[in-house]
């Protein structure tokens, strides 16, 4: 059992099915693609909990219980429209990763996550192009579409803090 | 009726619109071939039996032990071919191959009911080799004189003349990488059998006719028994031009066998390495300079590495020919090509289509000299610049050169170029231990395909009853805009708002014959078509309006969905009421839209012709800082200005720019292909199979300053709305990234030093060039010939191979077809003339 986008869902799988698989071949929500299936481009990030997960290294059973919410379920979203008025997208394939990864990126912002390029991790750094792009490094877009990308976010982070969740400690 | 390039005022073209299906992006609701599996019912997967040989025979194939694996539907081989065994249209790919040709060949295809079946089942299948020599590198190619296809050869003037007139000849060498596509969606296909037979194959391809011939010759079948649909790619950059075919054709195979849907989806691995990539070359050169710096006489040879099939590399070779000038005048010229065959991927068309490869190699070379002119790299490009009235090596004339002039002079301005170059120098003075370049580059880039053939495009526009209006063109989206181009070029002609215009995917039941969507031409020939179908519309509502209105059908304008008479918006009929009004009078309210480029020739035997409708221009300069320690390096900086013409789409033209740019100086300094060249069992196999070991651009190497600006007054006579095309020519900017951080790191040595840069430029490449600068610095004298370097002043130095006396003049392989010879003639020009068969099915590329 899980929720997925809000709804309660049931799967029966084998236990080494993926989450994405889970979500493309059983639940048949497309929306989430798969890149690379090795965790190397983000095309796959959802949410899970509020937090931005890779759904291609993650197995369906680890979700068990908790929320999922993938690119159906995140709009509408101000990003979203964002995303199409500064062209942060040009073939789209990287585009459902990239919305869900800024938006757990803006929650772990606002937890409190430094970044590498963080001067002072004691303190909360402000959320520059330059943390932008250092903190979405981990999706690749092969279009290039990155300057759009980094441009949405910046118009819509501070909406994006206030919707944030509040972030639960991860589990061990 | 209006010429092509005359644009209406108010028009839709013009405006910066957002992609057509960026909603449907921004919520997931976009569809790509494979979210259709989930759409199908009792869906059969494919999964590929690679072979671990880069060139072995296949001496067993026994596919019985697959059966027996839980899931497992059937196998297919080469038995189960009813029509030509064969994925391209040279005949020289087997689909499926009794030898083996490069590490993770597919030798068959194992049909199941999940993936998983599919994929044990591939494990369980067994094959023997035999295992046969094999040739990795295009140096180990050349060594044994390896080559397919044609050797063309381009020439000018008196080379040999030209270096004796110059007052500084230089010769050297240069081998660089190619580039994996890695567009992020991977190769899919999904086909089905439809009522009657009819094969219906949704593929991800960027050439869907080429697609549906081959899925015919495959199958045995007339190419009106096989459809064709792509919705949409997740990218391509060339790399689903050719690509798709066979997998296609797979798909389509295993449908028809058992009658179920059959998808083919290949997992990254396998597209990394079964797919083509833009070739690597090899080349060798010397050149001379009057005093002043004046190149004189460019006597060059080019060695494609091909891979182990033709594919594209006869046309990729000829476009990098003709594009070796880049935006120079080189009055005496010698250019020879060749293509090396490897057991590698068969390498293939990727955005610039050895464009890039052809300047990179004038490029290097005026990098590498200029220290040794004394001249600055910038004065230097900006010396030779095509003047009015001058023609390329291939005798077309270089029109509008003094855009590239002025796009210059504004990337100076704006960049503020004098002021940093001071500030780079005083930096540079001021640390030892890091080190900065600032490059400036120009590019022009021919536009058209180089066959003149596959310059024409068609389109199919309706009109319903209620005014909507559906069109239909032969070109694919792969997110470079051109369906939202085409909506905008039907609204303008049409005069109509843009939400009354939708657009169907592309089909091959609904324009046939198309041409690739490829060579950055998918605006100036599909625009051309949807704009003619429209114009044959408007044309027809014309004497209706006029009739109604009681003017002159000349003198009715459709505007913003209203019709009326020039210079009187009064009286105005809606476009709806008057699209209804003319069903009434039996008017016809379609058309099927046709195009042809006017005014090109091309004759590949001789390399002579303007095979260019017009050539787009840009410069770029970017500030790099590269660290001493590691050659770790960042972009500090990039300006760009390009020539777009009059832009149908501003904001899908500056995604263009930009992507492009970081595609490019990808290319040139992160994306390193390396296969094992080793001797052991694993000699062959690519080794950067991922992109855990095959670095693409990410957003942290996003230059910090990132500015990009259309010319202006840019309007290009005969083409769709005054507009230039835009897809490959800015891959080609990023070449200002290679030369900044060339000039960095010369900057570790002495004044005038000459360095010799890899590519890709990787930090690694970077940190061995400034090794070489600061070792130029402990032998100052002897700058000129810094140790390892493939550079030579004066004398014969390294001496450019020609064409031996054999060597094969006359038209490519790949078009004899389009010029009435016999396809199947033995005198195919490969040195290895395997790579020709039997066939009918002969095409022609670019
Ligand atoms: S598909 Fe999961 S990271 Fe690429
Ligand atoms: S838009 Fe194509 S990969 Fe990002």
């Amino acid at each position: 059992m899980l929720v997925v986008n809000d709804a309660p869902t049931t799967l029966d799988l084998e236990p080494r099915v993926s989450l994405l698989d889970a979500l493309r071949e059983h639940l048949h929500l497309t929306g989430t693609k798969k890149g690379c299936n090795q965790g190397a481009c983000g095309a796959c990030t959802v949410l899970v909990d509020g937090r931005r997960v890779l759904a291609c290294l993650t197995l369906a059973m680890q979700v068990e219980g908790r929320e999922v919410t993938t690119i159906e379920g995140v709009g509408p979203h101000p990003l979203q429209a964002a995303f199409v008025r500064r062209d942060g997208l040009q073939c789209g394939y990287c585009t459902p990763g990239q919305i869900c990864s800024a938006i757990g990126m803006v929650a772990e912002h606002r937890h409190g996550a430094a970044s590498v390029v963080t001067d002072d991790v004691t303190t909360t750094p402000d959320l520059t192009p330059e943390e932008i792009r250092e903190r979405m490094s981990g999706n690749l877009c092969r279009c290039g579409a990155y300057n759009g990308i980094v441009e949405a976010i910046v118009d819509t982070a501070p909406a994006m803090a206030e919707m944030a969740p509040a972030l639960t400690p991860v589990p061990a | 009726m209006s010429t092509l390039s005359d644009r209406p005022r108010n028009s839709v073209v013009g405006e910066a619109v957002p992609h057509e299906s960026a909603a449907l992006h921004v919520t997931g609701r976009a569809l790509y071939t494979d979210d259709l599996v989930s759409r199908t019912r009792d869906v059969l997967h494919a999964f590929p039996v690679q072979a671990p040989h880069a060139h072995a025979l296949v001496t067993r194939l026994d596919v019985t032990p697959a059966h027996a694996v839980p899931g497992v539907v059937r196998v297919l081989t080469a038995d189960d071919v009813p029509g030509v065994n064969d994925a391209g249209v040279k005949h020289d790919e087997p689909l499926f191959p009794s030898e083996v040709m490069f590490y993770g060949h597919a030798v068959c295809w194992v049909l199941a009911e999940s993936l998983e079946a599919a994929r044990l089942g591939a494990s369980a299948v067994v094959v023997d080799y035999e295992p046969l020599p094999s040739l990795v590198t295009v140096t180990d190619a050349i060594a044994v004189a390896s080559f397919q296809g044609a050797q063309p050869h381009l020439e000018r003037g008196d080379v040999e003349a030209g270096l004796d007139r110059s007052t500084h000849v230089f010769s050297g060498d240069f081998e660089f990488a190619g580039q994996e596509h890695f567009y992020l969606e991977t190769h899919a296909a999904l086909a089905l059998v439809d009522e009657n037979e009819q094969i219906f194959v949704q593929s991800r391809t960027q050439h869907p006719s080429e697609t549906q011939e081959i899925v015919a010759h495959v199958l045995g079948l007339a190419s009106h028994e096989v459809t064709v649909q792509c919705l949409r790619m997740g990218g391509g950059f060339g790399g689903k031009e050719m690509q798709p075919h066979g997998f296609a054709a797979i798909a389509a195979l295993g449908a028809t066998l058992t009658g179920r849907p059959v998808r083919l989806r290949l997992t990254r691995n396998h597209d990394m390495t079964m797919t083509g990539k833009r070739h690597g070359f090899h080349a060798t050169w010397r050149v001379g300079f009057d005093g002043d710096g004046r190149l004189q006489a460019l006597d060059a040879t080019l060695t494609a590495d091909g891979g182990w099939s033709l594919d594209l590399s006869e046309p990729v070779l000829a476009r990098a020919l003709c594009h070796i000038d880049n935006a120079y005048w080189i009055p005496d010229v010698r250019v020879n090509g060749r293509i090396a065959r490897t057991h590698k991927t068969s390498q293939t068309a990727f955005r610039g289509f050895g464009g890039p490869q052809g300047m990179l190699v004038i490029e290097d070379v005026l990098g590498r000299c200029a220290p040794l002119l004394g001249i600055a790299a910038a004065d230097l490009r900006r010396r030779n610049f095509y003047s009015a009235g001058q023609a390329t090596p291939y005798g077309q004339p270089v029109r509008h050169p003094e855009r590239v002039v002025t796009a210059w002079d504004q990337v100076l301005t704006t960049s503020d170029f004098a002021a940093r170059t001071a500030e780079v120098t005083a930096f540079n003075l001021a640390h030892e231990d890091s080190k900065r370049g600032l490059a400036i580059t120009p590019v022009k880039f021919g536009i058209s395909f180089n066959l003149t053939a596959f310059n024409q495009a068609g389109a199919l526009v309706h009109v319903y009853k209620d005014g909507s209006v559906l069109i239909n063109h032969g070109g694919t989206e792969m997110g470079q805009g051109l369906h939202t181009k085409m909506l905008q070029v039907a609204a303008t002609t049409l005069g109509v708002p843009l939400p009354t215009v939708r657009l169907a995917p592309t089909r091959t039941d609904k324009v046939p014959n198309t041409s690739a969507t490829a060579a950055s031409s998918g605006a100036d020939l599909n625009g051309g078509a949807v704009k003619n179908a429209c114009d044959q519309i408007i044309e027809r509502l014309r004497t209706v309006a006029g009739g109604r209105l009681g003017i002159n059908p000349a003198d009715v304008r459709f505007e913003g969905g209203q019709v009326h008479g020039v210079g009187d918006p009064s009286a105005c009929i809606p476009w709806a009421e008057l699209v209804r009004q003319a069903y009434f009078q039996r008017v016809q309210l379609w058309a099927a839209g046709y195009y042809r480029t006017e005014g090109l020739h091309w004759d590949s035997s001789l390399m002579q012709g303007e095979p260019f409708k017009y050539f787009s221009y840009g410069v770029a300069a970017t500030e790099v800082e590269v660290d001493g320690f590691t050659g770790a390096y960042r972009t500090r900086r990039v300006d760009i200005v390009h020539d777009v013409g009059e832009s149908l789409s501003p904001l899908v033209d500056i995604g263009q720019i930009e992507g492009g740019f970081v595609q490019g100086a990808g290319w040139l300094t992160l994306e390193d292909l390396r296969w094992d060249t080793g001797d052991g069992p694993t000699r062959g196999r690519l080794a950067t199979q991922a992109a855990s070991t095959y670095k693409l651009p990410s957003f942290s190497e996003m230059p910090e300053v990132f500015h990009v600006s259309l010319l202006q007054d840019a309007h290009e006579d005969g083409v769709v709305y005054g507009s230039k095309a835009v897809g490959e020519p800015p891959l080609m900017l990023a070449f200002s990234v290679r030369e900044a951080l060339r000039q960095a790191a010369a900057a570790f040595g002495p004044p005038g030093t000459s360095v010799d840069l890899a590519s890709p430029a990787t930090p690694e490449a970077v940190y061995w060039a400034l090794e070489g600068a600061r070792a130029a610095g402990t032998k100052a004298e002897h700058r000129h010939l810094v140790e390892g370097s493939h550079l030579v002043e004066g004398g014969h130095g390294i001496v450019p191979a020609q064409p031996g006396p054999d060597a094969h003049a006359l038209h490519p392989i790949s078009e004899r077809w389009a010029n009435g010879e016999a396809a199947d003639a033995g005198a195919a020009g490969a040195v290895d003339d395997e790579s020709t068969g039997p066939g009918e099915h002969v095409g022609a590329h670019r």
